[in-house]
């Protein structure tokens, strides 16, 4: 008998023997400490071509870090499609990564949690300081009047690329600069199983940097001035309703790119499926697919005036990427000494040059490296013509709710059933209601 | 294991005579009693951690107003009283009519899926009952899809069902001309014939196993008593086989209906995190509603409605058919 | 092999003949298109669909290795499997052993809450397990988080509910005699246990195993938050052939063919075993 006992503890230890073998798993405590200095975890959102090229491109700088510092960073490159959710149970459980990349749009919801460090003067201090970065990549940093949660990393914008031989196929001189002119462009383009444009319809975060900017060119907003959501405003109805048209009523996108949420849009554009392809930063992309440099040209993303600035000419989301640090790291100071070291004005090139991004850091930006055309035209968009994401803390069903809609006004659209301004309405105003009463 | 269903049936004769064996010592009694329990001990303890605590937690976070400020300390989280089922079941209001409009797809979504399932399985064990050349060959090909990972057959149908470069509508568009355009399924309201054929495929197999199985059960001599009477192969399958099969089929259609209800692999690699409302299954809306949009003490409530619906559906299922089945047999 | 004594009608043969066309058909596919599209060059998988390659190709199965670390994935997901199979089936088996030759207070109870673990969504388990884990991580510094030996607990457990509950068919069909002659020969419960009721039920619990690999070879959410890079698993892993530049169809689905043929082959192997098995199993 006395077996049976033995077995049956035999399994229960088993059991967390087997929990005990477990490899891999960071500690850390509440609060945030120095206790071990000596190594750093780092989750570094995708921005390459793929996991693996990131990783080759990060490492060689993590090196030359730990060179400098004698700390060992071990990155781990995540996935857009687990990125959030990863960051969310790490929120939740307290067992996160040292240092993070953030999409800059989620900088307010992260910061509403109250998990990331936030950036005040003398934390700032401790990387050179504010004055350092740029103006628009800070206003995607968190909600105003509160210290940033986060420090730009990457920046990047809209643009409006155009592959160069179709458009003198077509007679088209030069790119369209207000969307009556890409209208009428793109119905030239539109034939013999080409099309003017490709877009991401399944795609809700995709769909929702287009949403705010042409919200913002029929003067709307998602949210009012206090925050809250307010997506069935004209301006916003109307602003939905013009991008959904382009494949609805002008006819200037495939219908079948309303399924499209893997980037196809992209490879269509490099294959000279499509015409134009409005992408933030996309050089280095379209390149590594086969297209060279001279094939595609870049032009500002259309206003309705055909100068883009400020209010309705606005014409790009200040995308980018921030680099946040968790609260209850274990080694906060080599956390920001870790900062301080991706944002010096060195690693910004290397970085930035890598990912044919904008270094959001004044010093960075002023080399000659970020000076072509093609970067001109980024920048200037950045310093000029761009808008910041909503910096609410509802930022992130915002997404959801909206870029859902959106989805499914695509999805209309390619079926061939009618988008009306009642309809967008109406499927924004189901949007709205699953935001959480504010 | 329909022994499970009736567990009063059966007496744990056997159990004291264990006990009563030849090397019975001293406490014997305290083992006897203990020794079930002993065997129960880590099946029990994982069940604890891994599934009973988190669903107390889960209870307890349906009364909780649990949004992004709160997640880094649930503790601090307000109770939201009822607040987060009256929110759900609203179905005036769109959070209660998006769910009751996901829930009543599943539930049509689970029937029509299990329905087929279950159909295809018996009519292929059936066929498959009688030696013929290549049965094995084909019984090991129908054995592939539940041996494929999920996501290698799911991201093999999208690639399929794609609107422009799809098999799909390669076939029915351009080599037979069946519609005039191209469909879309992944989006729209064909996602939902996209769903079914794909959870369909996967799930059939596993009834096709389970029915063969038990048709090996079914005695000779009924089938030759039936033939002597003169009943034909039809009257055969239905007058034996059918009834026959009533054990197996209690348990496969619970298992099938449990798990195709609460699927979250499929749609979710079929779809992705936001499903087209003609397919948005109930896990999946749960999913969004909770991770999606931060907001995980509507999802908790949501899923503790769903626990209550699940609970009272089983537990009617099985007292239905336990009784009928008696009834049938006696 | 149960045939039928007198010979099937032609309408029968018939209509089989068709339904198992039909149905070999629909089951062959998916397997037709994830082989040749394996061997597709990269245009004609993101190009119209096309029956046959343009050209011949093994280029992908030379590809996959190097744009996702496959062979780490493909032993990750090897080792969770395996381990969450081989121990859900032995904690199974104690618990079906109990309930299956014992009367004891709350077997019901234990068989009934059991069943109702599957009847809540699981993804509301993620955020709690996740705190459970992360707590028994602090107190213990047993690493769960984030480690194989977390992920292989959360699956063992996932799978337990239905394997208890096969197994208890399984162990309910062996004969009572044989184990109480074991007893009457001088062996304990547990011998005979392991000595008469677990061989006279191997289909069975081949049954289970299989059943309960499947679960854990295939599960995706939960290991798309609890894995971290050395420890992602394949249902994760494959995800990253869908890059943000482009979809490398054809590395996916030659991916996908390189890590299933071995689980295939193994269920093949084994599926003699599983149809005597259920048999037993599903029908006292």
């Amino acid at each position: 008998m006395r077996s049976i006992r033995a077995a049956a503890v035999g399994a229960v230890t088993m059991s967390l023997a087997l929990a005990a073998s477990a490899c891999g798993g960071g500690s850390s405590t509440e609060g945030g400490s120095n206790d071990s200095p000596k190594t750093l975890t780092y989750w570094a959102s995708n921005q390459g071509a793929s996991v693996e090229v990131d990783k080759k491109v990060l490492q060689p700088e993590l090196d030359k870090f730990k060179k400098q510092t004698g700390i060992e960073v071990k990155v781990e490159v995540v996935p857009w499609s687990d990125l959030l959710n990863r960051i969310l149970t790490a929120t939740t459980s307290g067992q996160g990564p040292d240092v993070l990349n953030i999409g800059n749009t989620w900088s307010a919801s992260l910061q509403a949690t109250g998990a990331l460090l936030p950036w005040d003067a003398k934390n700032f201090e401790a990387i050179g300081g504010k004055d350092r970065f740029v103006d628009s990549a800070l206003g995607s940093t968190g909600a105003e009047g509160k210290d940033p949660a986060a420090v730009p990393l990457y920046s990047m914008a809209y643009a409006l690329y155009y592959n160069k031989k179709m458009f003198a196929d077509a007679g088209i001189a030069q790119p369209p600069a207000t969307w009556a002119e890409f209208v009428e462009d793109g119905r030239k383009l539109s034939k013999g199983g080409k099309w003017a444009l490709g877009v991401e319809g399944a795609n809700p975060s995709e769909n929702i940097h287009h949403a705010v900017v042409f919200a913002k060119q029929h003067g709307g907003d998602f949210f009012t001035a206090d925050g809250k959501p307010d997506f069935t405003n004209d301006g916003a109805v109307a602003g939905v309703k013009e991008f959904v048209d382009l494949m609805a009523k002008d006819k200037v996108i495939a219908p079948g790119n309303a399924e499209y949420a893997q980037n196809q849009s992209v490879s269509d554009f490099a294959k000279g499926k499509t015409a134009m392809l409005l992408w933030q930063s996309a050089s280095a992309n379209l390149k590594s697919q086969g297209m060279s440099e001279d094939s595609f040209g870049i032009a500002p993303v259309p206003v309705q005036s055909g100068t883009p600035g400020t209010g309705t000419g606005v014409n790009s989301m200040v995308m980018g990427i921030n680099l946040a640090v968790f609260k209850n790291s274990d080694n906060l100071d080599g956390a920001k000494k870790f900062v301080k070291f991706m944002t010096s004005d060195a690693e910004q090139k290397i970085l930035n040059t890598a990912y044919s991004s904008i270094p959001p850091v004044k010093g960075a930006q002023a080399d000659p490296a970020f000076n072509t055309p093609a970067n001109g035209v980024l920048k200037n968009t950045l310093a000029t013509s761009a808008v910041a994401a909503p910096q609410v803390a509802d930022e992130s069903q915002f997404e959801t709710a909206v870029g859902t809609a959106i989805k499914g006004l695509f999805a209309d659209a390619a079926a061939g059933r009618a988008v009306t301004t009642e309809s967008v309405k109406a499927a924004l105003e189901k949007a709205q209601a699953q935001m959480p009463a504010a | 294991m329909t022994s499970t269903v009736e567990l009063p049936v059966r007496k744990g004769e056997s159990g004291e005579k264990a006990a009563r064996g030849p090397r019975r010592r001293v406490p014997g009694r305290i083992r006897r009693i203990g020794l079930p329990y002993l065997l129960l001990l880590p099946a029990l303890i994982l069940e604890l951690l891994v599934h009973l605590v988190p669903m107390v937690i889960g209870i307890v976070m349906s009364f909780k107003e649990l949004t992004q400020f709160y997640i880094r300390d649930w503790g601090a989280a307000p109770w939201a009283g009822l607040d987060n089922f009256r929110m759900s079941v609203d179905f005036d209001a769109p959070v209660g009519e998006a769910l009751l409009h996901s829930f009543l797809v599943t539930v049509g979504f689970t029937l029509a899926s299990v329905g087929l399932c279950w159909l295809i399985g018996t009519a292929a064990a059936i066929c498959m009952q009688d030696t013929f050349r290549g049965r094995g060959l084909l019984r090991a090909l129908f054995l592939v899809p539940y041996a494929l990972p999920v996501y290698a057959a799911v991201i093999t149908w999208v690639f399929m069902f794609q609107h422009d470069n799809g098999l799909v509508n390669h076939v029915l568009h351009d080599q037979l001309g069946i519609t005039d355009k191209p469909s879309f399924w992944l989006i729209g309201d064909n996602s939902f014939i996209a769903l079914l054929v794909v959870s369909v495929w996967k799930g059939w197999p596993f009834a096709f196993l389970i029915v063969m199985a038990g048709l090996q059960n079914i005695p000779r001599e009924l089938y030759e008593a039936a033939a002597l009477d003169g009943a034909g192969m039809w009257q055969q399958i239905r007058r034996i086989t059918l009834p026959s099969l009533g054990a197996v089929n209690q348990v496969l259609i619970l298992v099938l209906f449990l798990w195709t209800f609460n699927d979250f692999n499929t749609p979710y690699v079929l779809f992705g995190k936001s499903a087209p409302e003609a397919a948005d299954l109930i896990s999946v809306h749960i999913y969004q509603a909770s991770f999606v949009t931060w907001n995980f003490g509507t999802g908790s409530a949501m899923s503790v409605l769903l626990l209550l619906f699940l609970l009272l559906v089983t537990g009617v299922y099985l007292a239905v058919t336990s009784r009928g089945r008696r009834a049938s047999r006696a | 092999m149960p045939s039928s004594p007198m010979a099937p009608p032609r309408s029968f043969l018939w209509t089989r003949r068709v339904f198992l066309t039909l149905l070999a058909g629909f089951v062959l596919l998916p397997v037709y298109v994830m082989i040749s599209s394996s061997l597709k060059p990269l245009a004609d998988v993101t190009g119209k669909f096309r029956w046959l390659p343009s050209e011949l190709t093994f280029q992908p199965y030379i590809d996959i290795w190097s744009t996702v670390p496959l062979a780490r994935y493909f032993v990750n997901s090897l080792i969770v499997a395996s381990a969450a199979a081989v121990c859900s089936v032995v904690i199974a088996v104690f618990s079906a052993y109990a309930v299956s030759r014992y009367d004891f207070r709350g077997k019901r109870v234990f068989t009934v809450t059991v069943l109702s673990t599957q009847m809540f969504p699981g993804i509301l388990f993620l955020l709690p397990l996740f705190l459970i884990y992360v707590n028994i991580g602090n107190a213990t510094g047993i690493a769960l988080f984030g480690s194989r030996g977390g992920l292989i607990l959360t699956y063992l457990t996932f799978s337990l509910p239905f394997s208890i509950w096969m197994l208890i068919g399984y162990f309910d069909s062996v004969p009572r005699d044989l184990d109480e002659a074991a007893l009457v020969d001088g062996c304990g419960p547990l011998g005979a246990l392991f000595r008469v009721v677990v061989p006279a039920a191997i289909p069975g619990i081949v049954a289970v195993t299989v059943y309960a690999f499947m679960t854990a070879w295939g599960e995706v959410l939960f290991a798309s938050v609890m894995t971290n890079d050395t420890t992602r698993t394949l249902a994760v892993g494959l995800q990253g052939y869908s890059t943000l530049y482009d979809v490398y169809w054809n590395q996916i689905m030659a991916a996908s063919l390189v890590v299933s043929v071995p689980v295939v082959a193994g269920f093949l192997l084994l599926q003699r075993y599983l149809v005597a098995g259920l048999t037993a199993g599903a029908v006292k």
